[in-house]
C-alpha cells in the first residue's frame, strides 16, 4: 500500500493543471464558481474542449476513442477540474449510454452513435423515470408495440435532466406487459425530433429550468434503434445505473465546495473575527472534511477495483450515500456562513435580475444550491433504495 | 397550568385559519411569489379587516391583543399556509416599535392595513448582532447602509437604527426621501426585500434605543418560531399524506418500515416544537426570557433542518419542484433560519446566558 503519487501520476497531475489554466474559459469558470447557469453553448464548448485533447470520454477503451484513465487518474482530473470551477461533463452519453454501447450494442450501432457522442453532434438524455414509477423503477409503463420495421411508444418519462437541449434520448419501455415486470423491458433510442414527443420544463425548488417531462404519442422509432435484445433491457439498464453510480461520490465537487466554504466563512467576520474562528461553525467544517477525507479513499479504493473486475454495485450504492450525504452538509454549511445573505433570490433564470442580488463574499446562490442539491439523495437510485441495496447483497447474499 | 388557548384566541385561530384555506390556496401563492411586488395588496387589506393586524397590538396600543401568545396563534397559521405578506417585519415590528414611540395614529393607520413599514437594522458585515450599527446620525440626517431590509420598497416609512456618538437610537425616514436608495430584490421562500443606503437623509428621531429595539426583537422570535412551527405542521401533514398514499413496489411507501419511523421522528420533533414555541410566548416576561427565546430559536433551527430535509427526502422527485406545496413550505421553515440569529447563535447566546 502507498497513498502517494507515483512520478507518472504526479505529471499527469502537472499536466491536468496546466490543461485547466490553459484551456478552461475564464467566463465558463466564472459563472461554475458564482453557481450561475450555463448556457447549452458553455457545455458543448467545454465537451469540443476535452475532445480535442481527447479527454472527453475519460472512462470509454481506447478503441472507442476513450482516454482509458486509470481509477488514479480519473480521481485527479475529478479533483482538479473542481478546483479549478470546470464544468463537469455532462453524462448522458459520456457516462451512461456510452458503456451500454460498448457492452450491449451492435457494431453497427457503436460506429454510428459513439463518435457522435465525442463530437457533439448528438446530445443525449435518460428517459428512465416515470410519474409512477421513480424508485420502482421497474414498474414503468410506458408502452413500445412493434409495428413492421417501427416500434410505436406511448407514455411519459420524468425527470429528465437538461431534457430541452437534448436531440437524442435513450428510453426504457414496456415491450412485454404480461411477463415479470422486469423481463418486459426493452432499450429504445429515440429521436428528440420525431413527431408525437413532446418536451415541458419542471422548474425545481430553486427555480431552475433542469429538468422535464417528456411526452410520447405514436411515436415511430425504427427497429435497429433497439439496443441488445428485446425484453432485455433491465440488464443493460441495471448496468447503466451502476456505471451512473461511480463518481456520485463526487470527491472532487465537494472538495471545491468545501474549500469555497472556508473561503467564505475567512471573510464574513463575527463578533470581530472570521467566522471560521468561531469554535462552532470550525467544528462543523472540520466534521465534513474529516469524513470527506475518508471518502476520496474509499472512493480510489473502490474506483480502483472496479477497473479491475467490472463495475461495483454494492460499493458503488455505499459511495452514492455517503457522497450525497458529505455534499449535502456541506451545502448547509454555505447557507451558514452568509448568515442573512443566505435569504436573497438570484433568480437570473426567471427574471435575469442576478446582478442586483447582495453577494459579499461572491458565495453564490448558496441556498438556492442547498435546496437543488437535495435532489442528490433521490435522483439516481434514492439514498433508501441504495441502503435496500446495501442491505440485501450484504444480509441475503445476493442483489 | 392550562395549555388551552382562551376563548378569543381560539377564535382567531379558527378564523385564520379557514380564511387562509379558503383564500391562500398553492396556486394564489404561487401567484403572488411570481408577482413583481411579491405579495398581494387584497390579502393585506383582508389580514387587516380580519383583524389579524390588530391582534399582535395591545388595548393600550390600541389592538385586542399583543401579547405573546396572540402573536404565536396569528403565525402558527400565516406559517402553516406558508403566506409571503410581511407582517412580521411590516406590521408587528414596525408597528410595535412606533407603538412603543407613542405613535398612536400611525399604528392605528397601521391596523387598519393602510400604512406599510420596514424595519431597517441589519447592516453588511453584521450578520445576527443586534449591536453591530454602523449607520451614522448626525444633526437629524442618516449616513449608512443596512442589508436585507424585508418589505423595503413598499414601505411608507423605514424604521432605520443609527449610532450617534455611543448612543443607538431609531429614526423614521418617509419613503422617498432624500439620498435614500433602495436596490430591491426577491426572497427565495417569498416576498421582498432591498439594499438600503442612506445618504445623509433626513429622519425624525423616534425617541428609542437599542433597549426598545431588542423588546420587539424579542417579539419577532416568538413570531418567527412559531411560524416555523406552522410551516412544520404543514411538511410533516404533506408528508403523512404522502406516505399513505404515493404507491411503490405494490404497497404504500409509508408501510416500509424505513420510512415509518422516520416519519414518527418527524412527529415526536413537532412536538418539541410546539412546546419550545409555548416556553417563548409565555416567558416574555419571564427574568430569564433571553434564555427561552434562544432555546427556543435554537430547537426551531435544528428541528427545522430534519422535518424539512426529510420531508423532502421522503417525498422524493416531487417534493423538488416548485409548483408543489411542501416546496414553498420547505424553504419557509430553513430561511427562519436565517433570522434573528441562526441555530449556531442561539446556542452560544444560550450557553453565554447559562454561565452568567
Amino acid at each position: 500500500m502507498d497513498l502517494s503519487f507515483t512520478p507518472e501520476e504526479q505529471a499527469f497531475q502537472d499536466e491536468v493543471r496546466a490543461f485547466m489554466r490553459d484551456e478552461l474559459p475564464g467566463e465558463i469558470a466564472d459563472k461554475v464558481r458564482l453557481g450561475r447557469e450555463l448556457t447549452k453553448d458553455d457545455m458543448e464548448r467545454w465537451h469540443s474542449i476535452l475532445n480535442a485533447r481527447g479527454w472527453l470520454a475519460q472512462n470509454w477503451p481506447a478503441s472507442f476513442g476513450g482516454a482509458e484513465w486509470s481509477a488514479v487518474q480519473r480521481h485527479i482530473y475529478d479533483v482538479e477540474a473542481a478546483a479549478a470551477a470546470a464544468p463537469r461533463i455532462v453524462p448522458f452519453g459520456l457516462s451512461m449510454l456510452g458503456p451500454v454501447l460498448q457492452k450491449f450494442g451492435s457494431k453497427e450501432q457503436q460506429d454510428h452513435w459513439l463518435p457522435r457522442i465525442l463530437d457533439g453532434s448528438d446530445w443525449w438524455c435518460q428517459g428512465y423515470s416515470e410519474p409512477g414509477a421513480g424508485s420502482d423503477l421497474a414498474s414503468l409503463k410506458t408502452r413500445a408495440v412493434r409495428d413492421g420495421d417501427h416500434y410505436v411508444v406511448n407514455g411519459q418519462k420524468t425527470w429528465t435532466t437538461l431534457g430541452q437541449h437534448a436531440n437524442m434520448i435513450f428510453c426504457l419501455v414496456r415491450t412485454d406487459p404480461e411477463v415479470k415486470q422486469q423481463e418486459g423491458i426493452s432499450f429504445l433510442l429515440i429521436d428528440m425530433d420525431s413527431p408525437g414527443v413532446e418536451v415541458r420544463p419542471i422548474i425545481l425548488l430553486d427555480g431552475s429550468p433542469e429538468v422535464n417531462e417528456v411526452w410520447f404519442t405514436d411515436v415511430r422509432v425504427p427497429v435497429e434503434n433497439l439496443v441488445g435484445e428485446e425484453n432485455k433491457g433491465w440488464t443493460y439498464a441495471k448496468y447503466l445505473l451502476t456505471h451512473e453510480r461511480t463518481g456520485l461520490g463526487g470527491v472532487g465537487a465537494s472538495q471545491a465546495a468545501l474549500a469555497a466554504v472556508k473561503r467564505v466563512a475567512r471573510a464574513e467576520m463575527q463578533n470581530g473575527k472570521p467566522l471560521l474562528q468561531n469554535p462552532h461553525f470550525a467544528a462543523r467544517v472540520a466534521q465534513v472534511e474529516i469524513d470527506m477525507r475518508a471518502m476520496a479513499t474509499s472512493n480510489l479504493r473502490i474506483v480502483s477495483q472496479a477497473a479491475a473486475g467490472g463495475a461495483p454495485g454494492l460499493e458503488a450504492s455505499m459511495l452514492k450515500v455517503k457522497g450525497s450525504i458529505i455534499r449535502q452538509e456541506i451545502n448547509d454549511l454555505a447557507r451558514r456562513a452568509v448568515g442573512p445573505y443566505a435569504m436573497p433570490f438570484a433568480s437570473e433564470a426567471v427574471d435575469g435580475a442576478n446582478d442586483l442580488i447582495p453577494d459579499p463574499h461572491e458565495a453564490g446562490p448558496v441556498a438556492a444550491e442547498y435546496f437543488n442539491n437535495r435532489k442528490l439523495s433521490i435522483f439516481g437510485g434514492s439514498n433508501e433504495i441504495q441502503r435496500g441495496i446495501i442491505a440485501k447483497v450484504t444480509m441475503s447474499g445476493g442483489a | 397550568m392550562n395549555f388551552d388557548l382562551t376563548e378569543e384566541r381560539q377564535m382567531l385561530q379558527d378564523t385564520l385559519r379557514r380564511y387562509l384555506r379558503d383564500k391562500y390556496t398553492t396556486a394564489v401563492r404561487n401567484g403572488i411569489l411570481n408577482s413583481e411586488a411579491g405579495m398581494s395588496p387584497e390579502i393585506w387589506a383582508e389580514l387587516a379587516e380580519l383583524g389579524v393586524l390588530g391582534a399582535l397590538f395591545t388595548e393600550e396600543q390600541g389592538g385586542f391583543g399583543g401579547a405573546g401568545f396572540d402573536i404565536a396563534v396569528v403565525f402558527e397559521e400565516l406559517g402553516r399556509a406558508g403566506v409571503v405578506e410581511p407582517v412580521l417585519d411590516g406590521a408587528l415590528m414596525g408597528g410595535r416599535l412606533l407603538a412603543a414611540a407613542g405613535k398612536g395614529d400611525m399604528v392605528e393607520e397601521l391596523i387598519a392595513g393602510a400604512l406599510h413599514l420596514a424595519v431597517a437594522h441589519g447592516e453588511p458585515g453584521g450578520r445576527y448582532d443586534l449591536d453591530h450599527v454602523q449607520t451614522v446620525a448626525n444633526g437629524g440626517r442618516l449616513t449608512g447602509r443596512k442589508a436585507v431590509v424585508m418589505n423595503a420598497e413598499a414601505a411608507d416609512h423605514l424604521i432605520v437604527s443609527a449610532r450617534e456618538g455611543d448612543t443607538i437610537g431609531l429614526y423614521l425616514v418617509a419613503k422617498g426621501a432624500e439620498g435614500l436608495d433602495i436596490q430591491g430584490y426577491p426572497l427565495l421562500a417569498g416576498g421582498r426585500a432591498g439594499e438600503v443606503t442612506l445618504d445623509n437623509t433626513p429622519a425624525t428621531a423616534l425617541g428609542l434605543g437599542l433597549a426598545e429595539y431588542e423588546a420587539v426583537n424579542d417579539l419577532a422570535l416568538v413570531a418567527i418560531s412559531a411560524e416555523a412551527l406552522g410551516a412544520m405542521e404543514t411538511a410533516t401533514a404533506l408528508t403523512k399524506d404522502y406516505l399513505m398514499t404515493r404507491k411503490q413496489f405494490g404497497r404504500p411507501i409509508g408501510t416500509f418500515q424505513a420510512l415509518a419511523h422516520r416519519m414518527s421522528d418527524l412527529l415526536i420533533e413537532l412536538e418539541q416544537v410546539r412546546s419550545a414555541v409555548i416556553n417563548a410566548a409565555g416567558n416574555l416576561d419571564a427574568h430569564d426570557r433571553d434564555l427561552h427565546l434562544s432555546a427556543t430559536k435554537n430547537l426551531i433551527g435544528r428541528a427545522g433542518r430534519l422535518v424539512a430535509e426529510e420531508a423532502i427526502q421522503m417525498h422524493g422527485g416531487i417534493a423538488m419542484t416548485q409548483e408543489y406545496e411542501l416546496a414553498h413550505i420547505a424553504k419557509r421553515i430553513i430561511m427562519a433560519d436565517h433570522r434573528f440569529g441562526d441555530t449556531d447563535y442561539h446556542l452560544e447566546r444560550f450557553i453565554a446566558l447559562s454561565a452568567a
